[in-house]
């Protein structure tokens, strides 16, 4: 099985990591980038797909040359044999369409220039941008079919064909068993979990990682970086010009005032919740 | 989700990676066989304790530097080059040197600290088992045999689907459950194991170097014995670590059973007796606390530790010999792993299944391994029931005013140290509180010298000490269960258990006075997050008994 999966950096939310400016904006320039915690989902399925039936994963990214350290983290902590980063001026400022332009577009060139796929694979949403829509949209530029919200994963590769299960979120949460035919796009949920319940699955594991993590050291040796020259993309359809979403205005949730006055109510005490009802009364108008 | 229902076979499978196991699994691959190692701890030594002094006996055919390259440089820490027995009788203290038993057969002997030394074993037995398309996998617990019509062929697991074997080393230890699951050995009685508690003590090199008189390259044991832990057989411990000491004492478990006995008090009271001061100092800082069972071999030795393709090693199979005051375990471990392989290699490919498992009993018999951990002698006198005969006559002897001032003459001094020294004296030793109470508490009384420093230890409580270890709880999945809670059936433990004691509501073990029907009934209840898995209750308590799943449980940073 040869698969990729798509990654992105994120700013590290993380406490202590994260820097906002007075008005709440975040400060990019300050705060370090990791990899889309959700991605690394992705990869698991990914890695899984590889322990049980052999193969090579590939991490791709579009973004600023330091994503180098994004791609380097996703092949050291789940083990891809190399990555690839999608990277120039040009693309900067990509929205979800003109990402998934780019992506589609770094996939195709690996499919024709290094080997053909069976298997893409993203996370559910980055920490970030919380859209959820760059992998499907990549998908639809590829005319690939898609299976998203994958919680258990089993492939078989000798009927091309692959089983899923989905975490299928409502009033109640149901699990839907899902076939597809390969190639295909897995979304995976954070909910996956990959199972090695074979001795020799967790072998091959331990042998990877093992592997993984002397030729992380070496990573720029395995990393191949494209520009919209080498992927063939005209930049009227990438980076900014090519994106029709703008955001216009990122407005910070306001921080509830720390010193607010509470009273504690009795909701038995008729008297009591009269009082909270008249308090209401001008929010409930629509008054201030 | 569908996946092949075959089971994976391999050439051989090793559960566990301690000494016996990693000897086995090393030796296997030597042989060009395919070997695959199960370790439930999240590394190998997380979930082991030993005092520990290993061994290397001049007549035992495996010792464990000839089987794992620079063994002694990496993963062990002192050697000992210094060895003493301290009587103890109040603050009264005879010292006998007792290097010529220590050296008796032994090419070297040096200390251990198990994380350090199965961890170093688990990488070297990794890399030479993956060279047969093996390995060794951690985090994975066996719970049983895999048995098909009845006969033994492989084992089961809470991680990993069942594998299948043409030979299953068992070197999972003193509570084996693969030996349990076999009915080659039981959890029955107490008088046939030991208990063992540990503490590790920080101390600088150099601080080591100075209180013992010690060159860097050196190191010394010390033995405790005598009154100061009442009339509870058994002994102490210390030996000498690069930057630590191991301190310790192992007790007969029907003896603590007995006596009502708290293991943690037995250890405070050596690290609190006056002898100890001089060593410690006033800054006291306890890296871990731990316990462990030890099985006894002159009682539990499995004379044909095999069934089927399954074989024994180490523990598992009873194979802890006490000779006298000194420990051999891991040693005896190791040649059994390494016989194990062996016998598997010159028996593959029979088509009689338990053809290895025969020859590998052969061989521990011709070996004399067979010999020394149930020695002949023992089992005569023990069988004519002279062991209690001899236990009374010396006991009166002793206890009357002229035995005890016999002992104290100065000819009986020369005498006794010679016994001590003597191997096979001390392998004589009966079981009784004779040679482990009466006679060192008289001789340290008649011979002694008073010890007047002020010792300022203050271990830590028992709250602490659990405080300090680190657990990865399986919650709402204990690994014990009480079958019966009356005090009659499982009161021992509240005691007896490590990291319980009576009016302690923060340990495993806990005893309640509860009103029923107008009469008062004392009940035990468990709760097993604080477990260190010593395996005490499995034998003093009515419980079903399990290890936790892979990688739960407490993790040994030490052992
Ligand atoms: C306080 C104390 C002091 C001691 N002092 C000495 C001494 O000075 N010298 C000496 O030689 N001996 C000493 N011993 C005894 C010695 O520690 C043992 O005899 C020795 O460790 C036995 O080795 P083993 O390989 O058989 O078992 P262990 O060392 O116990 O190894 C068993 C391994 O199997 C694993 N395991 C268990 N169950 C399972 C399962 N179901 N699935 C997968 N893995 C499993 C365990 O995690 C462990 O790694 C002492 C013991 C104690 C407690
Ligand atoms: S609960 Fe049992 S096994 Fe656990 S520490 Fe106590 S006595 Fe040992």
């Amino acid at each position: 099985m040869r698969s990729i999966v798509l990654t992105k950096g994120v700013p590290d939310f993380s406490e202590g990591a994260v820097s906002f400016d007075e008005d709440g904006h975040l400060e990019r320039g300050k705060t370090p980038t990791v990899m889309n915690p959700n991605d690394a989902f992705a990869l698991e399925a990914a890695l899984q797909t590889r322990v049980r039936h052999g193969g090579h994963v590939s991490a791709m990214s579009m973004g600023p040359p330091g994503y180098a350290d994004v791609l380097e983290e996703a092949m050291e902590s789940v083990y891809a044999d190399d990555t690839y980063l999608l990277s120039d001026r040009e693309l900067a400022a990509s929205d979800t369409w003109a990402t998934a332009i780019t992506l589609s577009a770094g996939i195709e060139k690996f499919r024709e220039e290094v080997e053909d796929v069976d298997l893409v694979f993203a996370g559910f949403k980055t920490a970030d941008g919380e859209t959820g829509q760059t992998g499907p949209q990549a998908c639809w530029a590829m005319d690939w079919p898609i299976v998203t919200h994958v919680i258990a994963l089993d492939i078989d590769p000798d009927e091309r064909v692959l089983r899923a299960k989905r975490l299928v979120e409502g009033d109640v949460d149901e699990i839907e068993t899902v076939e597809a035919p390969l190639p295909c796009f897995v979304v995976t949920d954070p909910e996956f979990e990959p199972t090695y319940r074979k001795a020799s699955h967790r072998l091959t594991h331990k042998r990877l990682r093992a592997e993984t993590q002397e030729r992380a050291v070496e990573h720029e040796e395995q990393l191949t970086t494209w520009d919209h020259v080498d992927l063939n993309l005209d930049p009227e359809y990438i980076g900014l010009d090519g994106s029709p979403t703008i955001v216009s205005s990122v407005d910070p949730i306001p921080k509830a005032p720390s010193e607010r006055d509470a009273t504690m109510i009795d909701p038995d005490d008729g008297d009591s919740m009269n009082e909270v009802l008249e308090e209401m009364q001008p929010y409930a108008a629509g008054g201030d | 989700m569908a996946d092949d229902t075959e089971y994976e076979h391999y050439e051989a499978v090793v559960v566990g990676c301690g000494p016996g196991g990693a000897a086995a699994a090393a030796r296997l691959a030597d042989h060009g066989v395919e070997t695959l190692v199960l370790e439930r701890g999240t590394e190998a030594g997380s979930k082991n304790v030993s005092g520990g002094l290993i061994y290397a006996e001049e007549s035992a055919p495996y010792a464990i530097d000839g089987l794992f390259d620079g063994f002694r440089e990496e993963a062990a820490e002192r050697p000992v080059t210094d060895y003493r027995i301290h009587n103890v009788a109040g603050n009264s203290v005879k010292t006998y040197d007792l290097t010529d038993l220590h050296e008796h057969d032994t090419d070297w002997c040096d200390a251990v600290l198990r994380r350090r030394m199965d961890s170093w074993l688990e990488q070297r037995v990794h890399e030479k088992t993956s060279e047969t398309g093996g390995g060794v996998l951690t985090d994975v617990r066996v719970n049983g045999l895999l048995r098909e019509n009845g006969e033994i062929v492989g084992v089961t697991c809470d991680e990993l689907d069942p594998i299948e074997a043409d030979l299953i080393v068992a070197g999972d230890g003193v509570n084996s459950e693969l030996a349990r699951d076999a009915g080659l050995m039981d959890w029955e009685e107490p008088d046939e194991w030991f208990q063992g508690v540990k503490a590790v003590v920080d101390m600088d090199p150099d601080v080591i170097d100075d209180r013992f008189d010690l060159e860097p390259d050196e190191g010394v044991a010390h033995l405790f014995s005598g009154d100061l832990f009442e009339d509870v057989r058994g002994g102490g411990f210390l030996y000498t670590n690069e930057d630590s000491l191991s301190i310790g004492t192992v007790f007969h478990l029907d003896s603590l059973v007995e006596q009502r006995a708290e293991p943690h008090e037995l250890l405070d009271a050596l690290l609190t007796h006056p002898l100890l001061a001089t060593w410690l100092g006033d800054e006291y800082d306890e890296r871990e606390y731990a316990a462990k069972l030890v099985p006894d071999s002159k009682k539990v030795a499995h004379p044909e530790p095999y069934q089927d393709r399954l074989v024994l090693v180490g523990d598992a199979a009873g194979q802890m010999q006490a000779q006298g005051p000194i420990i051999k375990g891991m040693n005896h471990a190791v040649t059994a792993g390494a016989l194990a392989a062996d016998a598997f290699a010159v028996t593959r490919g029979n088509a009689d299944t338990e053809a290895a498992g025969r020859r590998y009993a052969q061989m521990l018999e011709d070996s004399g391994t067979m010999a020394k951990l149930r020695p002949r002698r023992y089992q005569l006198a023990r069988a004519a029931g002279e062991r209690d005969l001899v236990t009374n006559v010396v006991d009166r002897v002793l206890e009357s005013p002229v035995g005890s001032i016999a002992v104290g003459n100065p000819i009986s001094n020369r005498l006794l140290k010679r016994a001590y020294n003597s191997p096979f004296l001390v392998s004589m030793l009966p079981d009784t509180s004779t040679g482990y109470v009466t006679l060192p508490t008289v001789i340290g009384e008649t011979q002694g010298r008073t010890i007047h420093w002020d010792n300022e230890v203050e271990p830590p409580t028992l709250e602490e000490r659990i405080g300090d270890l680190t657990y990865d709880t399986d919650v709402g999945n204990p690994h014990i269960e009480l079958v019966d809670e009356s005090y009659a059936a499982s009161g021992a433990a509240v005691s007896a258990c490590p990291v319980s004691a009576e009016d302690f509501g923060g340990g495993c073990y806990r005893s309640e006075t509860v009103q029923t029907n107008g009469s008062e009934e004392t009940l035990v209840s468990l709760d097993t997050q604080p477990c260190v898995e010593c395996g005490t209750c499995a034998v003093v308590a009515d419980t079903t008994w399990e290890h936790p799943r892979g990688g739960k449980g407490v993790e040994y940073r030490e052992g």
